[in-house]
């Protein structure tokens, strides 16, 4: 859900996501960073967001995640919620 | 739509999976570039940057693995994987892979086999219309001696006019040949035919599939001859040519229309029939007509609601009712009984096919569990392997999956090689056995392919299971020392290997013993005595056409002109002629008789006895030996016979205490026939007792155009055949000969069922005698490796070489033995399963169970020495440097 929310504003490439919930959980979550992908990966195949790959801002070729319809649709049913794991 | 972008991510997933691999790498390593950027930015050295990215990154290999482990078909992967690691796993032991693939393919070859010819030959319904409904109707013999009886053409009339529980009734008739000649170019034949009455076909619900079927008007005995071909037949000899119907065909030399070609699969009432007569054309109105003369088989299709019983229950009536007319006619029958047409074909193989079947499935467990031995053994030496994997990280059930994985592997190979195997041997069982019912129908089909996969299934989860009970014991740091010899880690697997073998050897008990009760009956009815001369003895089947051999002289020459030619060929020691059959080959009828100076029979009684004619010589000819009297004095003239002579079992029973020489009987219509001689008895098939026989001049009987010819010779008889038909040839061009086979040959083929089941039974026993063997053999050699150490200690302690050989013996023993009780305490239950297949053995016979256990002992002995041998030829000295 987290990442969801993250996602809403504009499309982001992993690293960016991850700086993005750490301002946002106020420096308290503490996780590994690299948990982030698995759970990236498992709402890309569910459908939730979309990827992309392009150039980033250093340059290189960075993958971008950006909301689906779907996934859109999803944020305004669930009422917000601190979770960085989505729900399904 | 999200089910839209799933499906993408799906298809993405299975095709591009190499991409995305490659993506999740590129994915990962920006993420630790770009902190690893941040942290350089915030003033860290450069290896510092790296190590403080890594650490609050995470194990990268972990979680490529968790990043994978989202992806869609992921569970595809992982069987691949297995199926990769499993394949290369067991190429690198290939020897045991081979034995085990071989084991299964055995055992799994010889199920599908069975289950096939079980299924065709039993279980599939007839190929005719509604075949459930189809009735075979019989009569039952007024002595109840014979409850399922031909019927007579008389009393199926009958029937037909009264019943009302069938849509339809037919009568046929199985025996019979002719002679096929027509075509310049082609030589006459003999084929098989049948006849059927015009609504046999519509019965069955069968069109021809040339032309067209017999009508009413056809099956009349004033009609134009017609004749329906078989499909194989027309094909072979008449080149499948579709101008064939209203074709004229000379059966007997008489011409036949030919007005159509029966199917490719239409195999009734047997495969060699190649064809089809009007039977009220061909047969005699008398014979159609009598009541007393049970020669035909009699179909019928039950109406939509009427049971089986309800038809009985009619028939019967109508019968008694005849009988009840016909009192002073004691040969009609009094009830009538009827089978489901699928049963009547099939019934008497029944048991024999699900013996076999049976053992064949003693034989798939027998391979199961000796692959779990070996896959047991397998495991014991890899524990090292198992342990290591277990500590980076595998779990139980990932364990536990690949090795089943390995199991399944074998099994399918073994599976695949099993149905090449089965199809082979369905060749081979179709071809030996060409004579038994309904082997035209039996086909490896897709139901067949399905067991085969449900089998691989079974038995690698049978065997795969069972092994990895052992895995549970062991604990990873033992396991992973060096000096991992301890004995306690083998005791485990050492009694499950005691137990499977003790399995095994049971079953290949219960197989060996019903192998050794099927081997003693078949000798028993092998050598019994058909009495008459066996060794040296030909016989050739004649059948004169009626077109040529019109009159009883013309016959009467033609006998006499061969007999004298062949008994003055060289070589031949004595020759003679019998009709309908020799001795062993077949009932060939029976007549009814009265003794006139005898009280007549209380009423239920039947007197009839195996009829014969024969020529003077022919008992001199054969061996049967003359008691009393003389043979016939061969001046009875056509037309007048007057002699008959009987057997000694007709003696004993009719004429006990008085001499038969000199007295009158009346048979064959009541004519009156004086008994010149009696003879000894002869056995009409090999399992069955001496009948009483009456013989009568086949040179004084109206019609007698099938005669067989009989042949003995002081040296190799066979050698007469080709002499004797170049006899034949120069006496009349035309005339084919049939049936010749030696007189050992006949027996055989009366005793060929016996052989068969014998044969089939004692291949499985062998096989799973040689799999225990080779279990025994693996299992003592297994327990002399887990106790290396303790008998190095022993040696240097002192005791002797054959102490050691003595205690590895009883160790290997132990378990073999085990086995032999719980086989033997089985096969007292399971014999008594097969006593219908046995003849003169009885089920329990102590002596075949004597002879079973020695050879199991016997073999395990000699399973075992190699092992025990070598035991007690440790070096002491190598034995405890292992430790």
């Amino acid at each position: 859900m987290l990442i969801l929310k993250t996602l809403l504003p504009e499309p982001m490439h992993g690293w960016a996501i991850g700086k993005r919930i750490q301002q946002l959980s106020g420096e308290v979550l503490q996780v590994q960073q690299g948990s982030l992908y698995p759970a990236l990966h498992r709402l890309e195949q569910q459908g939730w967001i979309k990827a992309k790959w392009a150039e980033s801002e250093t340059g290189r070729q960075a993958k971008f995640y950006s909301l689906t319809a779907a996934g859109r649709k999803q944020l305004e049913a669930e009422p917000p919620t601190g979770a960085v794991c989505p729900r399904r | 739509m999200r089910w839209l972008e799933r499906l993408r991510m799906r298809i993405q997933m299975l095709f591009n999976r190499g991409d995305a691999a490659a993506n999740l790498d590129d994915e990962l390593r920006f993420h630790i570039e770009q902190q690893i950027a941040e942290n350089i930015a915030s003033g860290m050295g450069a290896d510092e940057a790296r190590h403080a990215a890594l650490r609050s990154f995470g194990n990268p290999v972990l979680l490529r693995e968790q990043a994978r482990a989202t992806w869609s078909w992921n569970w595809l992967e992982l069987l691949l994987c297995d199926i990769g690691y499993g394949v290369r796993t067991l190429s690198r032991t290939p020897g045991f892979a081979a034995i085990a693939i071989l084991v299964m393919a055995l055992g799994i070859g010889a199920n599908v086999a069975l289950f096939t010819i079980v299924r065709s030959v039993l279980l599939k319904p007839l190929p005719f219309q509604d075949s459930n409904r189809l009735m075979r109707l019989y009569e039952q013999s007024p002595d109840d001696k014979f409850p399922y009886n031909d019927s007579a053409g008389g009393v199926f009339a009958e029937w037909k006019k009264q019943s009302r529980s069938f849509s339809d009734l037919a009568i046929l008739s199985g025996f019979g040949g002719y002679n096929l000649s027509g075509s310049v170019e082609q030589l006459p034949e003999g084929v098989r035919a049948a006849m059927f009455s015009w609504n046999v076909l519509p019965t069955l619900g069968v069109q021809p599939a040339l032309g067209r079927n017999f009508t009413a008007n056809d099956d009349k005995p004033s009609a134009n001859p017609t004749v329906l071909l078989s499909w194989g037949l027309w094909k072979r000899r008449f080149g499948g040519n579709p101008s064939i119907v209203n074709q004229t065909v000379l059966l007997d030399a008489k011409p036949y229309t030919v007005i159509g070609v029966m199917p490719a699969w239409f195999a009734y009432p047997n495969a060699a029939v190649q064809l089809w007569t009007p039977i009220y054309y061909q047969m005699p109105a008398t014979e159609m007509n009598a009541i007393d003369s049970h020669d035909f088989v009699a179909i019928g299709r039950l109406k939509p609601g009427v049971t089986e019983t309800q038809a009985v229950s009619e028939l019967t009536l109508i019968t008694r009712r005849l009988h009840d007319a016909n009192l002073d006619n004691p040969f009609v029958s009094k009830g009538a009984s009827i089978r489901p047409l699928l049963e009547s074909l099939v019934g008497d193989i029944k048991t024999p096919l699900y013996v076999l079947l049976a053992a064949t499935g003693c034989l798939l467990l027998i391979a199961c569990l000796n692959v779990a031995n070996l896959l047991v053994a397998r495991a014991a030496a890899r524990r090292k392997e198992q342990a290591v994997r277990t500590a980076l990280g595998g779990s139980r059930l990932r364990l536990l999956r690949q090795h089943l994985m390995e199991s399944l592997l074998l099994s399918a190979c073994g599976g695949a090689a099993g149905v090449l195997l089965a199809i082979g041997v369905i060749q081979w069982v179709v071809h030996t056995r060409h004579d038994m019912v309904r082997m035209e129908a039996i086909h490896l089909d897709g139901v067949a392919v399905a067991f085969a996969a449900g089998l691989v299934v079974l038995c690698a989860l049978f065997s795969g299971l069972i092994s990895s009970f052992t895995a549970k014991g062991d604990n990873v740091l033992t396991a992973l020392q060096e000096s991992s010899r301890a004995n306690s880690a083998g005791h485990g697997r050492t009694r499950l290997r005691a137990v499977l073998l003790s399995l095994e050897v049971g079953l290949t008990v219960v197989l060996l013993i019903g192998a050794g009760l099927l081997l003693k009956s078949y000798a028993r009815l092998r050598s019994v005595d058909l009495g008459c001369m066996t060794r040296n003895v030909l016989k050739m089947d004649f059948a004169l056409p009626e077109a040529r051999y019109s009159k009883p002289a013309q016959r009467a020459n033609f006998f006499d002109a061969l007999l004298e030619r062949v008994r003055n060929l060289p070589g031949v020691e004595a020759a003679g002629f019998v009709s309908p059959v020799v001795p062993g080959d077949g009932y060939g009828g029976d007549s009814g008789f009265s003794i006139p100076e005898h009280p007549a029979p209380p009423r239920g009684k039947l007197l009839y006895a195996l009829h014969r004619w024969t020529d003077p010589g022919y008992f001199a000819g054969i061996g049967i030996p003359i008691l009393r009297g003389h043979t016939f004095d061969g001046t009875q003239q056509p037309g007048h016979a007057t002699e008959v002579i009987i057997s000694d079992a007709f003696a004993r029973e009719y004429f006990s205490g008085e001499d038969p020489i000199g007295k009158q009987l009346l048979s064959l219509g009541h004519h009156p026939f004086e008994i010149v001689g009696v003879v000894g008895d002869t056995r009409f098939t090999a399992g069955e007792a001496a009948q009483p026989s009456m013989y009568f001049a086949l040179d004084a009987t109206d019609d007698m155009n099938n005669a067989t010819l009989v042949v003995r010779s002081g040296g190799d008889v066979t050698q007469l055949a080709m002499p004797i038909q170049r006899i034949v040839a120069q006496m009349d061009r035309d005339l084919p000969v049939s049936g010749i086979l030696t007189m050992d040959q006949v027996v055989g083929r009366s005793t060929q069922d016996a052989s068969f089941n014998a044969t089939l039974l004692m291949v499985f026993a062998g096989l799973s005698l040689l799999l225990a063997a080779v279990g025994l053999f693996g299992v003592l050699s297994y327990i002399v490796a887990q106790r290396t150490s303790e008998i190095g200690i022993r040696i240097a302690l002192g005791a002797q070489r054959e102490q050691v050989l003595r205690l590895m013996l009883l160790d290997g023993l132990r378990p073999a033995l085990v086995g032999l009780v719980l086989g033997l305490a089985a096969s007292v239950g399971t014999a008594r399963l097969i006593r219908s297949m046995l003849y003169g053995t009885q089920p329990l016979d102590p002596a075949v169970f004597t002879v079973v256990a020695a050879m199991l002992v016997l073999v395990a002995a000699l399973a075992c020495m190699v092992p025990a041998w070598r035991a007690s030829r440790l070096d002491p000295m190598q034995a405890l440097r292992m430790e």
